[in-house]
């Protein structure tokens, strides 16, 4: 670990709120604190991505797009059974069919749906209707398509189930063995088809009970969540080319490194002879965050026809086999005293992952201080496709039915829910481990509620006629991930010209433009000026793109780097001005000495004197942060319109607060927040995947029949960033890409209502949902 | 999708000359290409009618509507004469799908369309309408499908033009190597009790020339109502159409049509001999909506749709008779 020999003083808290200095330890050779935003130039300014001309003119190269000399293009062949043992596979016919270069069949599962059953098996056992079985390549995709559909499977089908219901009892047919399940963490039982509970929370169930039984309410309430895929636009996909140099592997992926190391463990290269190329990707939600199956087919494809291959889903294999986020259905009981202090929570949740492990919901226990806290997390293996990581993996779930909870609660005790939440969102108690992120939700609170006009917000079931309005809010909680491993290169050359380089790839955030203009700022030059290369493993260490870590990990090594690289720059032209190096700064594109500004170089001239071809300096985060510390937060507000005779949600507002650390690109920024708020809406309403239940195949594995929120289903979304500082890096970023999507759906149900005055606990809320939940309370009453 | 022939048709002679057996015809090619890439339809030749001149004009003669089959659903939805004399035809249009698919979907081929049953239109599904045994909606998903005549296959008619059409007792014209036929598009299409493999009674080698709707009666007017699970892109739920022929608020004449809850375009004979001869009201526009559904037969997921139903009647009724 470096020397901690500074402690320079960092912003600490929100401005206008609570804005103080705090003294960190920092490691050695880290660049000054930043001022805050409203004093820099270019961070926290709004700047147009800088590669948006080339997105939007068709000029930038997807994986789909990539085109090689001689490249075949690979073709699936994906179970058609829900569950069977593959007796046999017969290539004969495929392969004698001209233009067919290679075909292979998969030898094992590489995610998701387990080992094989034993190890003489020569075939996985399927598991999932559309699970892939075997490939070929070939020089057209219609020859491809062709000879997959040539092979032929012998199966012998086993019994299956995909119900969860069904799943859970002692009888139903075995998805995954004990045996060959992915490994559990800690010391879970697999019984059956339920593997869980997962503990968490530490309050025994009789502690529970009690509390529960002395409290002034408690709100004792089931709540559903539906299976939702990640539909990316651009479907899972790679180019292999394997050359016996070298393996090239062009990918649509979050994770350039985790393809890499897993290709070369795979294939067994060393990793100097494997290169992962994604210059643009379209859309991963969490999905692509490994190699996948995907990776390992080209790959294997290429090798054995000796030419690139080029393998990219079709849409109904990206809805059957590439990740979902997994359903639940979780019993929620949840009391409080008079006085609205919380005072027991528990919380036992089932839910299906596929034939895959991961159901567990989250979020709930992080938020408020709870005394005492049960959460019971089962996961039921059913024969569907696999989840895989999915934008804040179970907190959308989790928030949905825990902020509505929350909600239900305050009505018994007679309390607006905004007003509740001002009693329960506090500060831990002293000694506990706990965040601040309560101190910027109720910020975020104050200004989304000021907002959307939370003070005109009527009783529930107010208006007369069939359209009814409410509003609701929800709030939510993620943590502030980071990766040490993140690196960047900055280099100035001799003409002047800077570039920044890094493997991490663009998940479509805009890391480029960031970068661009962290060290625009350090450099004193405009964002333009800088080019940012990444998506390539030849370039140093980036991080994943998962859980919002992007912007967090990569700034600070970025500033560091730009940061040296100007102080050597400044070292080798401070001769020339005749003063010490710390005699002189860099601002609009000059080298300039501080106590007489006149005399100064552009950056173009200054260049010219550095001794060599050029100034390269390489930085790491490093695996510390300065501090420990806050989750984050995000309050959000939803207006709605029901019908109630059609049963049509119609969301009309919504109001995002939403905290980041430091925000650094107020465009891309608000981008990544509309995006959230538009995919927890379409979460609330409309996506579902949906297994016919007597065969269990998707009938819906397309874009017309899995419905998502279109143009017409867009609400006002009104964006609020509340600037939070933490003291945490050198930038002081975080993430945003998952908690803007967390209290989405659950604002909406609130919202919903507040309209009708029935709640609706299950998602998505269709027309057929609001029908029959008005229906009953109609035979009810 | 299979490998296949093009051949471009210029003329409705140049059709027959190679309309040979297994062909099949596109003209917008929205849903023929959707179906060859599910695999469930697999033409050995493509006969593309979309140049064939004069076959894409609207022309309102004598208060007669004559619609060629290649008339773009924009072009129904955008007709200044349509809209105001056949304005429910000129909603249904406008309400369609997406901006793009309305500029390329004609109305012959929205009519003829295949149907939008997520069974049908899977080939893992060996369903009935396919040659195969099984009717899957009757015990698995059947949340979007029929409410009426659901017993043998549950499909509702996809046509979004044709429920309003139906409903203003359009007629259409086939032409055949042998000459030409007119009947209501009403008879034109067929139950599966009569057809369970096809939805109309077009012959193989004909294809839809013309689409004619008579002249309304004075004080007509026509309202479209449709309910979907979103207003992007997405097919009805239930849907509606009133042709009310109105005298002050007394209605003298009432047409009424029902999408999205039948094989076919279902018209609802109780809805009209309720309302008919009577003040139009909101009461009895919801009464007339409830006598409508009491034949239907709902079944285990779509239940639902009579609330819908109810609804989307009542308010096609009103807004039409302007209440």
């Amino acid at each position: 670990m470096a020397a901690e020999t500074e402690t320079p003083k960092y912003a600490l808290g929100i401005p206008g709120v609570n804005l103080e200095e705090v003294q960190r330890n920092v490691p050695e050779n880290e660049p000054p604190p930043l001022a805050i935003n409203e004093k820099l130039h270019t961070i926290g300014k709004s700047v147009p991505r800088l590669d948006g001309r080339a997105k939007v003119t068709g000029a930038a190269r997807y994986t789909a797009d990539i085109n090689l000399p001689g490249m075949l293009y690979g073709k699936l062949v994906s179970s058609t059974e829900t569950a069977a043992k593959i007796k046999s596979i017969d290539t004969s016919e495929a392969e004698k069919i001209p233009g067919v270069k290679a075909v292979y069949l998969i030898e094992r599962n590489m995610a998701g749906a387990g080992a094989n059953a034993s190890a003489d098996d020569r075939f996985p056992l399927v598991r999932y209707c559309g699970q892939p079985i075997a490939a070929v390549a070939a020089t057209t995709p219609e020859i491809a398509r062709q000879a997959a559909k040539a092979i032929k499977v012998e199966y012998d089908p086993r019994p299956w189930v995909t119900d969860i219901e069904e799943a859970r009892k002692d009888d139903a047919p075995q998805v995954i063995s004990a045996g060959s399940a992915p490994p559990a963490r800690g010391n879970v039982q697999q019984r059956g088809n339920v593997r869980g509970p997962q503990r968490g929370g530490g309050a025994s169930q009789e502690a529970i009970d009690k509390a529960l039984a002395e409290s002034d309410a408690v709100v004792e309430a089931e709540y559903h969540t539906q299976v939702q895929t990640h539909s990316v636009l651009e479907t899972h996909g790679y180019v292999a080319d394997f050359k016996p140099d070298q393996l090239t592997i062009y990918a649509s992926t979050q994770s350039t490194q985790s393809v890499r190391d897993e290709m070369a463990s795979y294939f067994n290269l060393q990793r100097n002879k494997v290169r992962v190329i994604t210059e643009f990707m379209g859309g991963g939600f969490g999905s692509k965050l490994s190699a996948g199956i995907w990776a390992s087919i080209a790959g294997r494809l290429s090798q054995k026809a000796g030419a690139p291959v080029k393998l990219m889903c079709d849409r109904k294999e990206e809805q059957q086999s590439a990740g979902n986020r997994p359903s639940s259905n979780q019993k929620i009981r949840l009391g409080a005293k008079k006085d609205g202090s919380l005072t027991a929570f528990h919380l036992v949740n089932y839910g299906t992952a596929g034939a895959a492990t991961g159901a567990g919901v989250g979020g709930a226990t992080g938020m408020y201080p709870i005394p005492l806290a049960l959460t019971e997390s089962s996961d039921v293996m059913t024969n569907a496709g696999p989840q895989a990581a999915f934008r804040a993996p179970g907190f959308p779930q989790g928030i949905f039915a825990f902020e509505q909870a929350v909600d239900e609660l305050a009505e018994k005790l007679n309390i607006d829910p905004l007003e509740f939440r001002e009693k329960i969102d506090v500060a831990p108690p002293a000694g506990s481990r706990g965040t601040t992120a309560w101190q910027v939700r109720k910020e975020e609170r104050r200004v989304g509620a000021e907002k959307i006009g939370w003070k005109n917000r009527k009783a529930p079931n107010s208006d007369t006629g069939p359209i009814k309005r409410g509003v609701g809010m929800a709030q939510g909680t993620w943590n502030r991930n980071s990766n040490g491993s993140g690196t960047c290169e900055v280099r100035i050359n001799r003409d002047g010209s800077v570039e920044a380089l890094s493997a991490v790839q663009d998940i479509g955030s805009g890391i480029r433009t960031v970068m661009a203009m962290v060290v625009a700022e350090e450099l004193g030059i405009q964002p333009a000026d800088v080019q940012v290369r990444v998506g390539d493993t030849n370039f140093p260490p980036g991080v994943s793109s998962g859980g919002s870590v992007t912007t967090n990990s990569m700034t600070p090594p970025t500033r560091k780097a730009a940061y040296q690289a100007k102080q050597e720059l400044l070292k080798q032209v401070a001769p020339v001005f005749g003063v010490q190096p710390s005699d002189l700064a860099m601002n609009d594109g000059k080298i300039f000495v501080q106590a007489d500004p006149t005399k100064s170089l552009t950056l173009r001239q200054a260049a010219t004197k550095m001794q060599g071809e050029h100034i390269s300096a390489q930085a790491s985060r490093g695996n510390t942060d300065y501090a420990t510390g806050p989750g984050m937060g995000g309050v959000q507000f939803a207006q709605v319109a029901v019908d109630t005779e059609t049963g049509q949600i119609k969301v009309e507002r919504i109001v995002a607060a939403q905290d980041c650390g430091r925000p650094m690109n107020p465009l891309t920024l608000r981008n990544q927040i509309n995006g959230g708020v538009i995919q927890g809406l379409s979460y609330a309403l409309l996506e579902d995947r949906i297994l016919d239940r007597q065969t269990g195949y998707m009938v819906n594995p397309n874009f017309e029949q899995y419905k998502i929120a279109g143009a017409s289903e867009m609400p006002q979304i009104d964006v609020i960033v509340v600037e939070q500082y933490c003291a945490r890096s050198s930038t002081d970023a975080a993430g945003i890409g998952e908690p803007a999507t967390v209290p989405t759906s659950s604002a909406i149900a609130n919202a919903v209502y507040n309209a009708i005055g029935v709640r609706i606990r299950t998602i998505p809320m269709t027309p057929k949902v609001v029908l029959e939940a008005l229906a009953a309370r109609k035979s009810n009453a | 999708m299979n490998a296949f022939e093009w051949a471009d048709a210029c003329s409705i002679q140049d059709v027959f000359a190679v309309n040979v057996k297994g062909s099949a015809i596109k003209a917008g090619g929205v849903d023929l290409v959707d179906l060859m890439k599910e695999g469930i339809a697999n033409p050995a030749r493509v006969i593309n009618i979309r140049n064939i001149a004069g076959l894409n004009q609207i022309n309102m003669d004598a208060g007669v509507a004559k619609i060629g089959p290649l008339a773009t659903l924009s072009a129904l939805a955008e007709h200044a004469g349509l809209k105001q004399t056949y304005t429910a035809l000129a909603q249904a249009a406008a309400a369609a799908a997406t901006p793009q698919i309305r500029n390329m979907a004609t109305v012959g081929g929205n009519l003829l369309q295949r149907p939008r049953c997520w069974y049908f239109r899977n080939d893992q599904f060996a369903c009935a309408r396919k040659g195969g045994d099984l009717c899957y909606a009757q015990r698995g998903e059947n949340q979007y499908h029929a409410i009426f005549q659901n017993g043998l296959c549950a499909i509702v008619h996809p046509s979004a033009a044709a429920t309003p059409l139906v409903a203003m007792n359009a007629t259409i014209e086939l032409t055949g190597p042998k000459g030409k036929r007119e009947m209501p598009l009403e008879e034109f299409f067929v139950m599966p009790n009569v057809n369970l493999h096809a939805e109309n009674k077009l012959e193989p080698d004909e294809i839809l020339t013309e689409i004619r709707i008579p002249a309304l009666q004075a004080g007509t007017r026509s309202h479209y109502v449709k309910q979907a699970e979103m207003e992007s892109h997405d097919w009805p739920i239930a849907e509606a159409v009133a042709v009310l022929q109105m005298d002050d608020k007394i209605c003298k004449k009432a047409s009424i049509v029902l999408g999205a809850a039948a094989p076919t375009p279902r018209r609802a004979t109780e809805v009209e001999t309720a309302i008919t001869g009577k003040e139009i009201t909101a009461e009895l526009a919801r009464s007339a909506a409830k006598a409508a559904l009491r034949r239907a037969t709902p079944m285990t997921q779509n239940r639902y749709k009579l609330a819908m139903f109810e609804a989307v009647i009542s308010r096609a009724i009103m807004r039409a008779a302007a209440i």
